[in-house]
């Protein structure tokens, strides 16, 4: 029954759902995972990067991208989908700078991109856009802020999140471990993003892409050099975590 | 174009005639017609000439004006308002044809209360003069006169800025817009410090407005007094200028001496 209700978008099935974009949403769930942190003076996102082929350049496979100096995003799904919607997001920040000489808010951005997608699941002939976004940066008042937005159009505010693959057991990873107390800490906060990460992602920090963005900086892209620094930190950590454990039990 | 079909942005001139009416905001001409020979030809003498002035100082923003609206070397209104609120922190001073000000006024206070409706907040007074230039340099070329200090409270404190209906936007210190304006500004150079106390401010506006409404023929009545603040715009005064005048020519009182030379 479900196939008659496919071919509009359009077109509502009995019992209300849009399967087209429910089916957009299963293509999200088969991108890379993406992970964002929102602490209390940094903002963090991270990406599980797909193992390059042996010819190809791994410099331009970018799967965080800056909208503007103070607001980045990281997608989950189709990349191509993502560049469209990445253009015209880019195009907005600097045409709102023109009109009303402000930069955008992170808010304004994020509405603008969940209006773009939710355009796409009301129109004939089009399908809606196969990713999920999460946009981060800071206001102009200094609160940094992390949004959701996903193929349906809709867009949440959230302290830390995770879409695409494995997005459940990465979100339970933060749950369990987000405290507004460590977010505190700059670190702490870059951390939690590489360490949520690695539950998933294999062969580790080689693996992971990862961007923040401070108070009144611009973006900062970590090099890979950085990560594996903070890898080995972590690591640390868990090995000192361990012997404590160990000389408790004994 | 790359940005037509990324932005969905359609030239004006390629849109061809439509059974709509024009998007909210706009105004269609007529092809063919020429405003400007028409009004030159047949329409009455335009309302110009005044004296507006506004300044920012440490403690928000003064606006002043006199009161005559004259039509040629007709007085159609001795006590029309030049000083326009927009919202709780914006006033703007207006100059040029009194129905073009006040038409653009009511427009840019639309445009204004609907971001502030979907943003939350309302824009900068840098905004807010932008959005005005870029509404009036749509209509260059078809007679609009509007010259106006725009003049406001926002996140970064007092703001000034003036707007043209070529679609210049300055922003500035000191501005005074109209024919009375070169009196005022001798008399606003000479007295104007950042670092003034609002009583202060006052008499600098209020002196630089009698000279120029003494001096200049089409500026004159009464002399309106505005100051934007943290909390808000208040109308501070509105006194008739010839009485304003002979007040400033009249020599310091006996108390304020004895003052003086105490202080000394």
């Amino acid at each position: 029954m479900a196939s008659r209700y496919d071919r509009a978008i359009t077109v509502f099935s009995p019992d209300g759902h849009l399967f087209q974009v429910e089916y957009a949403q299963e293509a999200v769930k088969k991108g890379s995972t993406a992970v964002g942190i929102r602490g209390t003076n940094i903002v963090v996102l991270g990406v599980e990067k797909k193992s390059v082929a042996k010819l190809q350049d791994e410099r331009t496979v970018r799967k965080i991208c800056a909208l503007d100096d103070h607001v980045c995003m990281a997608f989950a799904g189709l990349t191509a989908d993502a560049r469209v919607v990445i253009n015209r997001a880019r195009v907005e920040c600097q045409s709102h700078k023109l009109t009303v000489e402000d930069p955008v808010t992170v808010e304004y951005i994020t509405r603008f991109i969940a209006t773009l997608k939710q355009k796409y699941t009301q129109s004939n002939g089009r399908r809606p856009f196969g990713i999920s976004a999460l946009i981060v940066g800071f206001d102009d008042d200094g609160i940094p802020r992390l949004y959701q937005t996903d193929p349906s159009g809709t867009y949440h505010a959230w302290k830390a999140n995770a879409i695409g693959r494995s997005a459940k057991t990465v979100r339970e990873f933060l749950e369990k471990n987000y405290t507004e107390d460590a977010m505190a800490n700059d670190n702490e906060a870059i951390k939690l993003a590489i360490k949520a990460l690695l539950e998933v992602v294999q062969s580790g920090g080689k693996n992971i892409e990862l961007a923040i963005i401070r108070r009144n900086q611009p973006l900062k892209m970590f090099s890979a050099k950085e990560i594996e620094l903070k890898v080995t930190e972590i690591e640390k950590e868990k090995e000192e975590a361990e012997k404590k454990k160990s000389k408790k039990n004994v | 174009m790359a940005l037509q079909d990324v932005c969905d942005w359609q030239a004006p001139d390629a849109q061809g005639p439509s059974p709509h009416l024009p998007r909210a905001g706009g105004w269609a001409v007529p092809r063919g017609c020429d405003p400007p020979a028409f009004l030159r030809a047949h329409g009455p003498p335009l309302a110009h000439g005044t004296t507006t002035l506004a300044f920012r100082f440490r403690h928000g923003v003064i606006a002043a004006a006199d009161t005559r609206s004259s039509c040629g070397s007709y007085v159609a209104c001795p006590a029309s308002r030049k000083v326009i609120p927009v919202h709780q922190h914006l006033l703007g001073t207006t100059s040029g044809t009194s129905a073009d000000c006040a038409a653009w006024y009511r427009v840019l206070g639309r445009e204004l209360r609907l971001r502030a409706l979907r943003e939350g907040r309302l824009p900068s007074v840098a905004g807010a003069a932008k959005l005005l230039s870029t509404l009036m340099a749509r209509y260059r070329g078809l007679d609009l006169c509007v010259a106006t200090a725009l003049c406001g409270w926002d996140r970064s404190g007092p703001a000034l800025f003036y707007v043209y209906s070529d679609g210049t936007r300055l922003q500035g210190d000191i501005f005074s817009v109209g024919s009375g304006s070169p009196y005022a500004y001798g008399v606003l150079d000479g007295g104007y410090r950042y670092d003034m106390t609002s009583s202060e401010a006052y008499a600098l506006a209020l002196r630089a407005v009698a000279h120029a409404t003494r001096r200049d023929a089409y500026s004159g009545g009464s002399v309106d007094l505005f100051h934007v603040r943290e909390s808000g715009w208040t109308c501070v005064s509105r006194g008739d200028a010839c009485v304003l005048y002979a007040e400033l020519q009249e020599p310091p009182k006996a108390g304020e001496e004895e003052a003086s030379e105490a202080g000394s």
